[in-house]
């Protein structure tokens, strides 16, 4: 069945218009239905942790966002779609120029980090400010340097990611992404390729991200404790779907659904 | 004749064959080097009218012997107005066949780049031609330094074929010698040697060294 576009707005207009939309979005592989009729709204400001079992859908959700085209319906971030672009007042399929610019305003964090192998964690963090939006060096150096700061990684700005641990390069990676100054940062499992003992030094950098600033953040996870801290809003995906979603004191104390119930009881007892 | 006096005798000649050798070996190096990055980013390309030039071009001459490319570019290109002299003629031909196999080289090297790191170059808004030249290929490039220094070895090799159009190389230098004094082992055991000195101690070191010095280059020491 064709996507009818014209029940979707061209822009999402208003002081309270979600910073990001999904609006009936479906995803497929191939012949494989991994998300149907997604709706999802998030704020501005936003930090929504994405919970559910390996294989519900959950990186697909911010892969969406960031890299992978979608089969029906549309997502707009900071009120523009994304997806699609306006044409003669319609809405049709954007072209790969204009979905990447209409990404822009995003940032992504990957579970195996993905700096780049042959440039320093400054230059890594200096690549994006100069290459894309232009900037001369030296402020690009300086806004490198200053988030850089902020992550712990300053001494060891001039260290190739190979000289650096998990934890290390998953704080230069979120660095590189908050060069950019996106209004929206994604994490994708960020902690899962960690060693324990360093999964705290990226949870704090996450932590002062939602206290400090007004970042609307999309954050899959397989740690609750940390979801149930420092989220506005707990969404758990079942089988390509949100099953249930709530405040994580209500959506973790009080399950609702019994599929929300055996997962929570499943990973607490693996714990 | 000893083989000291073989040496002063016909040396210098072997010497002046060797530097055509050699200019037909950086050259055809360059063209080379030049044509498989084209052909090779060209295979990638998602738009079947810019790969399938760049297929054919790989499949054709590949499949075919660099001996009859070389007769074509001399030979049977002037009928068609396209007339080259026989030095560009010879650079020319190697340089294309072995373009070819360089062009496989840079596609694996480029598809050999973990996937993850296209992904954050396009996470970070960089278009296709910025990623490719700033995160990709230098990637890329390390990973291929190995396989380009077998390849450059079978293109000084290839090179040996040009004495086939009077281009005045060390074998067609060593052949003439040959001809006039029938000294065989000599003359050929001087050819050899020089070959393999050529390849082994010269283009093997030299790509190791280029080899460590991109690698430290790219933080990998
Ligand atoms: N590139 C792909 N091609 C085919 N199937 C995929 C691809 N990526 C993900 N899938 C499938 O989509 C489903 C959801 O995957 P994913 O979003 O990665 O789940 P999660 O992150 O919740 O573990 C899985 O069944 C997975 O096999
Ligand atoms: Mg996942």
């Amino acid at each position: 069945m064709m996507d009818d576009l014209t029940q979707y707005p061209l822009t999402l207009e208003g002081a309270d218009a979600p910073m990001v939309s999904f609006r009936n979005v479906t995803k497929r592989y191939g012949s494989l239905t991994v998300l149907e009729g997604l709706d999802l709204d998030v704020a501005e400001g936003e930090m929504i942790a994405i919970i559910g079992p390996s294989g519900s859908g959950k990186t697909t959700v911010l892969r969406m966002l960031m890299l992978e085209r979608i089969q029906e319906g549309v997502i707009y971030v900071d009120g523009k779609p994304i997806t699609h672009q306006a044409k003669n007042g319609k809405l049709v399929p954007a072209s790969d120029r204009y979905l990447r610019r209409a990404r822009e305003p995003i940032g992504m964090c990957f579970q195996h980090f993905n700096l780049f192998p042959h440039m320093t964690a400054l230059q890594n963090c200096m690549e994006g400010p100069v290459q894309v939006l232009g900037m001369s060096r030296r402020d690009a150096r300086e806004r490198a340097e200053d988030l850089l700061e902020m992550v712990g990684m300053i001494d060891k700005k001039d260290q190739h990611p190979s000289r650096l641990s998990g934890g290390q390069q998953q704080r230069v990676a979120i660095a590189r992404a908050l060069a950019m100054r996106p209004k929206v940062m994604l994490f994708d499992e960020v902690t899962s390729a960690l060693d324990p003992e360093v999964i705290g030094e990226v949870t704090n950098v996450i932590k002062k991200l939602v206290t400090e600033h007004n970042l609307t953040m999309l954050m899959v996870t397989h740690q609750m404790g940390f979801a149930r801290d420092i989220s506005d809003r707990v969404c758990f995906f079942y089988g390509g779907r949100i099953e249930e979603q709530g405040k994580p004191a209500e959506l973790f104390d009080n399950p609702q659904r019994e599929r929300t119930q055996q997962f929570l009881s499943a990973v607490k007892s693996a714990d | 004749m000893s083989y000291w006096e073989f040496l002063s005798e016909y040396g210098p000649r072997l010497i002046d064959g060797t530097l055509v050798t050699a200019a037909q070996f950086f050259l055809a190096a360059a063209l080379a080097i030049v044509i498989a990055l084209i052909a090779g980013l060209m295979k990638l390309s998602p738009y079947l009218p810019v790969r399938a030039p760049a297929v054919v071009y790989i499949e054709v001459f590949r499949g075919t012997s660099l001996l009859v490319q070389l007769y074509w570019i001399f030979f049977v290109l002037p009928l068609f107005g396209v007339s080259f002299d026989k030095f560009t003629a010879g650079f020319v031909a190697v340089g294309m066949n072995l373009g070819a196999y360089g062009a496989e080289l840079v596609r694996g090297g480029i598809q050999s780049v973990p996937k993850g790191q296209w992904e954050a170059a396009y996470s970070l808004s960089m278009s296709p031609l910025r990623r490719m030249w700033r995160i990709i290929l230098p990637q890329a490039l390390l990973n291929m330094l190995p396989p380009w220094g077998n390849l450059l070895i079978e293109l000084l090799k290839g090179t040996a074929l040009v004495a086939l159009i009077s281009v005045a190389d060390l074998m067609f230098e060593a052949r003439q010698i040959n001809g006039s004094t029938y000294l065989s082992a000599q003359t050929f055991g001087s050819a050899l040697i020089i070959y393999y000195i050529f390849a082994r101690l010269i283009i093997t070191p030299f790509m190791r060294w280029l080899e460590r010095v991109m690698r430290r280059k790219l933080g990998r020491a």
